[in-house]
Order: C-alpha cells, then sequence, then structure tokens
C-alpha cells in the first residue's frame, strides 16, 4: 500500500495536453496531497482532461506526471491496478447485472473470480445498491448509475480514487448521500481521493485540500483551512447607487485592492485585505457618494477562494 | 440510518498476475452468450451437418452400398465449405455487438482504468468470436475425422491422409482469424451492433456481387481476388490439395486476407482508446 504519509499521491511537473490545436492543460505544476482532495474548477477548466493523463488515456505533449510514487510514461498498467476510476459520463458493461459487473471489473482489476465477487457485494452494499443488485444496470436511475460507477472503482480496494463529477444528475438526498460516501472514504476508510467537481459545497464538504483550474492551469491550491484562512476581512455589503455607475464604484474597490463579487442574492461579497476592514469600504463609498444600506461582516468560504482565484465577478 | 453503515473493508487477498485481462474478457463474453437461447439455437444448428456426415461415414464403413459415399479429403474440404453460412451467422450474432455495445455504453474507459492495455482488450474481443467460430468450424470437422476412425476401426485414412488434420486446423484458423478480425474493426466504427450487422452483410453480399458481375463480363475467374470469401475458399482449396476453383493464384488470395488483417489492426488501433478526442 502506498505510504500515506505527507507525500503527495499525485505530482505533475510542467504538464501539456492539447487537443489538435486546442491546449486543454498548460505548463501545469503541481501536486495532490494525500487524504481527499477536490480538483475544483468551471466547465472546460481541464479536470477531466487532467484526469485522463494521470489514468494514461491521454499522452501529454510535455511535462511528467507521477501517481503512487509511479511514472505515468513507465508504469501505467501498475497504476491503473491501484487507482480505481469512476467517469463522469454513464458508463457500464452492456447485458450485466450490478454484481456480475462489479465483480467482472474486479476480476479485470486482477483480483480471483471468487474474491472480485465477495468484494462486489460488499462494495454495492456499502454504496446503497445491496437491495438492487441483480438488476440489470441498463435499469439502473442516474442516481444508481452514479452509485454503480463508485462501486466499481471501488472493487478492487484501490489506494487512490479519481471521481470525476460524481453528484451529476443526482437528486439531492441522492447527491448527500454520495457525498457522505465520499467524505467516509477520504476520512474513515483511509483511502487517497481526488474529487473532481465544478460544485463548490462538494469539495468543501468532501475534501480538505483543493487545487482550483481555471483554462487548463492550475489557479490556486493548499488545504482549505488554509486558503480560507482571511489575510484580511470578508463582508457582506449592499449598496444603493445610481444606474450606470455601479462598475466605476467597483473599479474604485479593485484600486483599493478590495476583491469584489456578487451573489445570488443582491449582496455582493467583499474581501478587504489589511487591517482597516469597514472603515476602508464606507470611506470608499463616501468619496464615490455611494450609499452603503447593508454591511456585515462574513466568513470566508471556499467560494471566495475559488471566485478570488478565476477572478470572477 | 446512513446507508455507509454496512461498512467498507480493505482488501487483504492475493492478486492475480498482470497480463490474463484478456482471458477474463473472454471467459466473462463466451459465459454471457453460452447463457442465451438463440445463441445456443445457432451452435445447435451448425452441428445438425455433423450428425449428417456421421451417417453418412457410418453408412460406408457397414453398408457396402453406399460405397459411393465414401470418405475422402474433399469430403472435409466441403464440409467446411457448408460450415460457412453458419460461420456467416455466428460473427454476425456474437461479433456485431463486441465493440459497437462497449462504445454506446461508454464502457471502454472502464476497462482501460483497469490494468488492462488496449491489445488486451482487443485479444478478449477477438477470442470471444474466435472460440464461437471454431466450435462451428474446427471442433467439429476434427470430431466427424475421429468419428471415421471409430466407425472404420482402424487409422488407415488418417495414416494415407495425414495432412488432413493440420490442413483443417491451418484452413480453420485463417478463417476465423481474418473473419473476427474485419468484424471486429467493423463493430468498432459504430456504437449501433444492427448498424455493424447489417454493413458486414451488405459488405460480403456486396463482395460477392461485384465478382459475379466481373466474372460475367470477363468470362473467367482471375478477378476472384477481390472477394474475400472467394480468397479464403481459394486458399482452402490449396491447403486441402484440391483442384483451385478460381484462376487467381492463391498467394494473391493469401495477400489478400494478409491486407484485410493489417486493415483491421490499423482501424482497432485508432478505435479502440479510453477516451474519444476530436479534435
Amino acid at each position: 500500500m502506498f505510504d500515506t504519509s505527507d507525500a503527495p499521491v499525485v505530482t505533475l511537473e510542467d504538464v501539456s495536453v492539447a487537443y489538435g490545436r486546442s491546449p486543454a492543460l498548460k505548463n501545469v505544476t503541481t501536486s495532490f496531497a494525500a487524504g481527499a482532495v477536490g480538483l475544483l474548477g468551471p466547465n472546460g477548466a481541464g479536470k477531466s482532461t487532467l484526469l485522463k493523463v494521470l489514468l494514461g488515456f491521454l499522452v501529454p505533449e510535455r511535462g511528467r506526471l507521477r501517481v503512487l510514487g509511479l511514472d505515468v510514461a513507465e508504469a501505467a498498467l501498475e497504476i491503473r491496478a491501484r487507482v480505481g476510476y469512476m467517469p463522469e459520463s454513464d458508463a457500464h458493461i452492456p447485458g450485466m447485472n450490478a454484481v456480475s459487473f462489479v465483480a467482472y471489473c474486479g476480476e479485470l482489476a486482477g483480483l480471483p473470480r471468487v474474491d472480485a465477487m465477495q468484494r462486489a457485494h460488499e462494495v454495492l452494499y456499502y454504496v446503497g445498491l445491496g437491495e438492487a443488485r441483480y438488476r440489470n444496470v441498463e435499469t439502473y436511475s442516474a442516481g444508481m448509475k452514479q452509485r454503480i460507477k463508485l462501486a466499481q472503482a471501488l472493487v478492487h480496494d484501490p489506494d487512490l480514487l479519481f471521481l470525476d463529477e460524481p453528484t451529476n444528475g443526482m437528486d439531492p438526498k441522492g447527491r448527500d448521500e454520495m457525498l457522505e460516501l465520499i467524505r467516509d472514504l477520504g476520512h474513515n476508510k483511509g483511502l487517497n481521493l481526488v474529487l473532481s467537481s465544478h460544485l463548490l459545497p462538494d469539495v468543501e464538504f468532501a475534501c480538505d485540500h483543493v487545487v482550483v483550474m481555471d483554462k487548463g492551469a492550475v489557479v490556486a491550491a493548499g488545504p482549505i483551512v488554509a486558503l480560507k484562512q482571511p489575510r484580511g476581512q470578508v463582508f457582506e455589503l449592499r449598496v444603493k447607487i445610481p444606474a450606470g455607475e455601479l462598475d466605476g464604484f467597483l473599479d474604485r474597490l479593485r484600486a483599493a485592492g478590495i476583491e469584489c463579487h456578487a451573489t445570488d442574492e443582491d449582496v455582493m461579497r467583499a474581501f478587504v485585505p489589511g487591517e482597516g476592514g469597514a472603515r476602508d469600504l464606507f470611506a470608499i463609498a463616501a468619496a464615490e457618494h455611494v450609499q452603503v444600506r447593508h454591511l456585515r461582516p462574513s466568513v470566508p468560504t471556499l467560494e471566495d477562494v475559488f471566485a478570488k482565484a478565476v477572478g470572477e465577478e | 440510518m446512513p446507508i455507509h453503515d454496512q461498512g467498507y473493508r480493505r482488501y487483504g487477498g492475493g492478486r492475480g498476475r498482470r497480463g490474463h485481462g484478456w482471458a477474463v474478457i473472454a471467459a466473462a463474453g463466451l459465459r454471457t452468450f453460452l447463457a442465451r437461447r438463440v445463441f445456443l439455437g445457432l451452435l445447435l444448428a451448425s452441428w445438425l451437418p455433423v450428425i449428417v456426415r456421421a451417417v453418412q461415414f457410418y453408412a460406408v464403413v457397414n453398408f457396402p452400398q453406399a460405397s459411393v459415399l465414401a470418405v475422402t479429403p474433399d469430403t472435409f474440404r466441403q464440409f467446411l465449405d457448408q460450415q460457412t453460412n453458419f460461420v456467416f451467422f455466428m460473427t454476425v450474432y456474437v461479433g456485431a455487438g463486441l465493440v459497437a455495445n462497449d462504445r454506446r455504453a461508454n464502457a471502454l474507459q472502464i476497462y482501460l482504468s483497469k490494468p488492462l492495455t488496449r491489445s488486451d482488450y482487443v485479444c478478449g474481443k477477438l477470442a470471444i468470436l474466435a472460440t464461437c467460430l471454431l466450435m462451428v468450424t474446427w471442433v467439429p470437422a476434427i470430431v466427424l475425422l475421429i468419428l471415421q476412425a471409430v466407425f472404420a476401426g482402424n487409422f488407415t485414412f488418417l495414416r494415407s491422409h495425414v495432412y488432413l488434420m493440420p490442413a483443417i486446423t491451418v484452413f480453420s484458423a485463417l478463417q476465423v482469424l481474418s473473419v473476427s478480425a474485419a468484424m471486429l474493426a467493423l463493430s468498432s466504427l459504430s456504437k449501433s451492433s444492427r448498424y455493424v450487422a447489417l454493413l458486414y452483410a451488405a459488405l460480403v453480399f456486396f463482395n460477392i456481387a461485384i465478382f459475379g458481375i466481373l466474372r460475367f463480363i470477363t468470362g473467367d475467374t482471375s478477378l476472384s481476388w477481390i472477394s474475400l470469401p472467394n480468397d479464403l475458399a481459394q486458399i482452402g482449396d490449396a491447403i486441402f490439395r484440391v483442384p483451385l476453383r478460381f484462376a487467381t493464384p492463391w498467394p494473391v488470395a493469401l495477400l489478400m486476407i494478409v491486407a484485410l488483417l493489417v486493415v483491421s489492426g490499423l482501424i482497432l488501433e485508432r478505435r479502440v482508446r479510453g477516451v474519444e478526442v476530436v479534435a
């Protein structure tokens, strides 16, 4: 088993990948710590491409990749024997019921037939498909298909799990249960996992570390707690401002080093660096003749980290 | 109760040696087909000619009036010729979905995320179809050869035609390999097994029809090499040392079969991938 001490489970050095002339990963250098790591980024950021390169599905144009201490270019099969992969899209072996499918995947991963069958039953119970394990996979709902993809990735007891958008297409209850499973695997069962998702709450709930990607590059990485650690203060802010002048106000805030981005509601989240805090905000608002209608200190979230990293407003 | 209360245990057992992934794929595929009634019916039907031939062999030995049906090397050549129809149906039934269904269900990324190479995958799928085809060609032909010796009560026929067993083996292997590779390549081109089945049937009949037209126009059979079923027949005649049925030299026919295998391999190399890249 891989030593789960402080050594990173995945490292990338200057990795570039392109689909034809379209670059998908640009000089990516990063590492994934042991434990549960979120791979966060908007659609098209290069998350799935990164996982496919790590599995050897795609060959990078440049760079070196190591998984569990092994070089992907030299030991791809050995890596795949120790890695479980849950793909993003629906994937199954046609014509099989769930237990046969999962056992078959175990056999493909090198387990003896009897052990593979026993493990298949166990992991199907674990992922919540125990009662439906003799049903043909093609009759499963979207949520059940997600669970069985997790089961086939787990059956051979991998040292590292790659989960590509594991909550896609699931209802809220199913999504919560899937995240509970992932959190349990990462925190209680000693598995290392990389959770690729564009959903901040999923990563924040299930992971301890995060790697944020945008446009094929890593824009932030580290422990979530450390990234959320305020090097300033975060405020919820609502202002009254004449129509058309908001952009000017935001530019003025940015010029003062205050990151500001909109939320779903009509409030903005403002990140004020240094010790000035609310005083700085009020001073700028007064100078710009903007009425502050609501100002409340807030706790930094992963969303703030993400927004800051990818430069969203 | 949270659903993970059933627990997850680390696996402490042994793991098999690597490189046997193709055998796992082949065994699972064969188990799947052997559980299907249509497949068993097709297999049973393909063995009916064996029963007819067995009766023939028995009659020749026990009834002097049946001496006109005497067993010759050509008997086995004719038998394998007859089995060509079953080879066609078996190829379509078993082979059409082998890769197409996996592509439809995105199964390739499941397979290739395991410790398997693309060659393991292709060999495993090839082994499924090849085994099924050998069950309608090589196995019944060898059974007939054994039955001949059993009914005759001696090995005189086998001794005087010692090349028959290798001939049956070589011809069956060539036929099965070329047909399986071609079907697997076609199966990798689509996500619909029905479309693949139609494509295969259309290619076979189109091939034969084109040759028929050219034969009618030119008045000879020197262009038989354009039809792959004819190439196989020509090589079969050469292997069984019976008169060649077409004017094409058998090495040319063999060259066509080799070309088919190369093209099939190239198609499979391009189509069997863990990720489809549309650049």
